[in-house]
């Protein structure tokens, strides 16, 4: 027995000593042998509280003995079961919110995808905690004009099946990711002109225009190589089998339930590296993710729900780690986007800023969100180097926002319908929007819809105002670009503003970070005059974890990165 | 009784035909683009939707794209899954026996707490049993499972650490872990069928017991839990059976909140992501598979009829 056990049966004999006598009351084997604390009854095995209030109740020991039988056989099949036993040491359990869809980077989608790919796929390059972009399996790069990528690739690195990587190994990988039907990856690097190997470990990207943002994309699953022989052998059934070059390779996974990966010993970077496997568990419920976190069956929570944060930091077992996330969440505003967007609210940007400043922001993320994801109007976290510090969030105004409906010249109230997705923190806030806006003159009709219903009428412009989230990227134009440049197919609002397009056109397409500012901060100057989106908070990466787990690292992807953590006594 | 078994036999492949063009239409009223979704944050891409539609399918006529799922169907190949790119025979693979373990599992649990007590309770007609007995049955029923579930877990494992909170070990892998990730969620499940068992098998012993024979039987000086057992509840088993199989064949459906709270990848939860990712396949899939095992149920239930009761054999 060992020691996990032995205390989880004292734990269980005080509780039963206490709380229920009866239960203590048998002959069961389980409980003679899993219970030493509990004092038998001389004669009958019972113990002495019970046999005394068995007898004063005048029950005959047979009945006596079928009344505690039930409990004692209960007792016996959760004591022969037990606890499973505890989990190796060199395994670590890490708790994902949903379930991730293809273990194919090429085809993944979600963002817990991303997460376990992290402990599986290493990328080209990296981000760190202040969101620099740093080498992994590059060694460095260099931009030999403003269309040329040059990157040199580490030496020695294998794939999990032993391939070895080098540059024929990464162009294989980017012609995958550009050419293979139903690629995710496409639009992101579609910008590849060509690729051209200059030696095995340096290749040389040409890109058709000049981009400012192009590397970013190399630091997620557009960077991660991809064993050639094994992609090119499995085709579309390489999510079964999925082979990549970081730190450990696929084991098995049950949909909506685990992945399971094992540690890869052929890993460039093997010193790092003190599990010998990772086990991702999905748990949905944010309820059941805490009290798997607080019973130690898992390690680690990628997500912490802010209302359980408190829980988190006040158990000494466990630590709260709290970090800026890369996205957002807002309302895209209908403008142009079919009938729905003919209402004072689409055709009239005053309505909109008077809006806007009839919101709250601190007071909406302190009631739904404890305070701990922050106010903002704009795309990007204040830890981003793109953002703008000029653009702060203002007061609410409600004498404003009046003065500002009266100046538009509409009709009081102003009607509006509201779509938001079924889940709670979103139908809370929508509520609170709703309760806020009414005070300036707004009559709020919340739309309540499942997500892939809403995503569907937002795209088919069958709605007024949409409240949505993106999970950021990145550089700036990863959260910018698809939504607000007019030819872009996310821009469900159908914003169209000749200088808007022409500035994000322009800042793309630099790789100085001053000189693409300067350009976004124009940019911003004519959202917030027409706000095709009125942007909320900005999200927090909430991560829950053992107190004895150590070297995790808070980047502002939330990406789990497996290099360092290690499990203390 | 052969003819009636070889007709209710008859009956299954036109009930799976009818099941699976009712699956197949009633998605189709959903709201929502499959392929939007697939396209996850490329759903603005028109270029990346219209790929995908036509690599699914989907941009081909109704009729049409049903008889090229049925056909591969025939063929023993239920397709793939459209969001996790798996084939749906493997998932329901993955899942079946998790669902089997689980329902059975609370299927006997029920049995066990839902039948004793609906007799206790018939024989002991009005007095602090039956009492007690039909308030164990009312708080059953009106127990949600998910909050019993989320209490048992607070209780059981984060409170006492006694059983896992969550997840599943599957009986090959770990016998006694998969009792441990299973007995809270199948006693959940359980807790709810065993009170509408208990229900109807004291409605049914009351009946039982003022028949003439039940009277005869104790005339003879039989004792009385031999005619409780042997006479009555025989009688009274026919539809506590009928109820049985309903509820297993429910259970075997997915149980969606407990296998939630608790983790379990059963076919509940599959059946759920899958409406919502609309993964057509994976829906279409488990319903068909679902559907015959209800069937089968069924005509297990009837089989038992005539092994509980002899008259019935030559019917």
């Amino acid at each position: 027995m060992n020691m996990r056990r032995t205390v989880g049966a004292c734990r269980a004999a005080t509780a039963l000593s206490t709380l229920t006598s009866i239960f203590a009351s048998t002959r069961s084997f389980a409980l003679t042998h899993s219970f030493p604390l509990i004092r038998r009854f001389p004669r009958t095995g019972m113990s002495a509280p019970t046999a005394i209030s068995a007898r004063a109740r005048g029950l005959a020991p047979s009945r006596r003995f079928a009344v505690v039988a039930g409990f004692a056989l209960m007792s016996s099949v959760v004591l022969a079961i037990g606890i499973p036993e505890a989990a190796s040491a060199q395994t670590l359990r890490i708790a994902l919110r949903q379930d991730l869809d293809t273990m194919d980077p090429t085809m993944s989608t979600t963002y817990v995808g991303r997460i376990v790919f992290a402990g599986m796929c290493d990328k080209l390059f990296d981000i760190d905690t202040k969101l620099s972009i740093v080498p992994q399996l590059a060694t460095g790069y260099e931009w030999t004009d403003p269309k040329t990528l040059v990157i040199h690739l580490r030496e020695g690195v294998l794939f999990q099946d032993g391939e070895k990587l080098d540059a024929d190994a990464v162009k294989v990988t980017l012609e995958r990711y550009l050419t293979m039907p139903g690629s995710f990856r496409r639009s992101e690097i579609a910008l590849i002109d060509h690729i051209d190997i200059i030696d095995p470990l340096t290749l040389r990207i040409g890109l058709k225009a000049p981009s400012g943002a192009f590397l970013a994309q190399l630091t997620d699953r557009s960077g991660m190589p991809l064993a050639p022989q094994a992609a090119a052998k499995e085709g579309k059934d390489f999510t079964l089998h999925p082979v990549c070059a970081g730190p450990f390779k696929f084991v098995d996974r049950v949909a909506q339930d685990h992945v399971t990966l094992e540690r890869f010993p052929g890993y460039w970077d093997n010193k790092d590296i003190h599990f010998d496997r990772v086990v991702y568990q999905i748990l949905v419920d944010n309820s059941v993710r805490l009290a798997n976190l607080k019973t130690g069956s898992v390690d680690l929570a990628e997500y912490i729900a802010p209302t359980d944060a408190a829980a988190v930091k006040a158990d000494p077992k466990l630590r709260l780690v709290i970090s800026d996330a890369l996205g957002y969440f807002g309302i895209t505003n209908n403008l142009d986007n079919g009938p729905q967007a003919k209402t004072p609210y689409g055709q009239n940007a005053l309505v909109r800023q008077a809006f806007s400043l009839a919101i709250d922001r601190q007071a909406l993320v302190n009631v739904v969100y404890n305070g701990m994801f922050a106010p903002t109007m704009q795309a990007v976290p204040n830890s981003s180097p793109f953002f703008d510090p000029a653009l702060t969030v203002p007061a609410r105004d409600v004498a404003k926002a009046k003065a500002l409906l009266t100046q538009a010249g509409v009709t009081l109230p102003v009607k509006l319908d509201l779509l938001a997705f079924n889940n709670p923190d979103v139908m809370q806030a929508a509520e609170v929007i709703q309760s806020m806006t009414a005070e300036a003159g707004f009559d709020v009709q919340i739309k309540s819809m499942e997500f892939a219903s809403s995503l569907a009428a937002s795209q088919t412009g069958d709605y007024q105002a949409y409240m949505i989230g993106w999970s950021g990227r990145l550089d700036i134009d990863g959260n910018t670009y698809a939504f607000l440049h007019s030819k872009q197919g996310n821009n469900v609002s159908h914003y169209a503003n000749p200088t808007v397009d022409q500035l994000l056109d322009e800042a793309r397409g630099l790789t100085d970070i001053a000189k693409r500012n300067a350009l976004y901060a124009q940019m911003w100057t004519q959202e917030q005059q027409d706000l095709p989106i009125t942007y909320l908070w900005t999200p927090n990466n909430i991560v829950g974890m053992s107190a004895k787990l150590t070297g995790f690292r808070p980047v502002p992807d939330g990406m789990i990165r497996v290099q360092g953590l290690a499990m203390g006594k | 009784m052969r003819g009636h078994l070889g007709s209710r036999i008859a009956q299954i492949i036109p009930t799976l035909l009818l099941v699976s063009v009712l699956v197949f239409c009633l998605q189709q009223l959903m709201p929502g683009d499959p392929a939007m979704v697939m396209a996850g944050e490329q759903a603005g891409d028109t270029q990346v939707v219209a790929q995908i539609r036509a690599e699914l399918w989907l941009d081909r006529p109704l009729p049409v794209q049903y008889l090229h799922w049925m056909g591969n169907v025939l063929h023993g190949n239920l397709g793939y899954s459209w969001r996790i790119r798996e084939p749906v025979a493997q998932l329901i693979a993955q899942k079946l026996p998790v669902t089997l373990q689980l329902s059975v599992m609370a299927f006997l649990i029920a049995v066990a707490i839902g039948v004793p007590t609906g007799i206790i309770a018939a024989v002991k007609r009005n007095t602090v049993w039956d009492y007690l007995a039909n308030a164990i049955g009312l708080a059953g029923l009106s127990t949600p499972t998910f909050w019993l579930g989320i209490m048992l877990i607070l209780l059981v494992s984060v409170q006492l650490g006694w059983l896992p909170p969550s997840g599943y070990v599957s009986l090959a892998e770990n016998w006694r872990q998969s009792l441990a990730t299973t007995i809270m969620p199948a006693f959940v499940l359980g807790n709810a069928i065993a009170a509408i068992l208990m229900r109807h098998t004291r409605s049914a012993m009351l009946t039982a017991l003022d028949q003439d024979y039940v009277r005869t039987a104790r005339a003879k000086g039989l004792r009385e839990w031999g005619v409780v057992i042997r006479h009555a509840l025989r009688n009274a088993l026919i539809p506590v059976v009928t109820l049985g199989a309903l509820e297993l064949g429910t259970l075997l459906s997915g149980a969606v909140l407990t296998e939630q709270v608790f983790s379990i990848p059963g076919f509940g939860k599959m059946i759920v992501d899958a409406v919502f990712d609309r993964d057509y396949p994976v829906v279409q899939g488990v319903v068909l598979v679902t559907a015959f095992l209800i069937v089968m149920l069924n005509l297990i239930a009837d089989l038992l009829y005539v092994v509980i009761n002899p008259r019935l054999r030559g019917a």
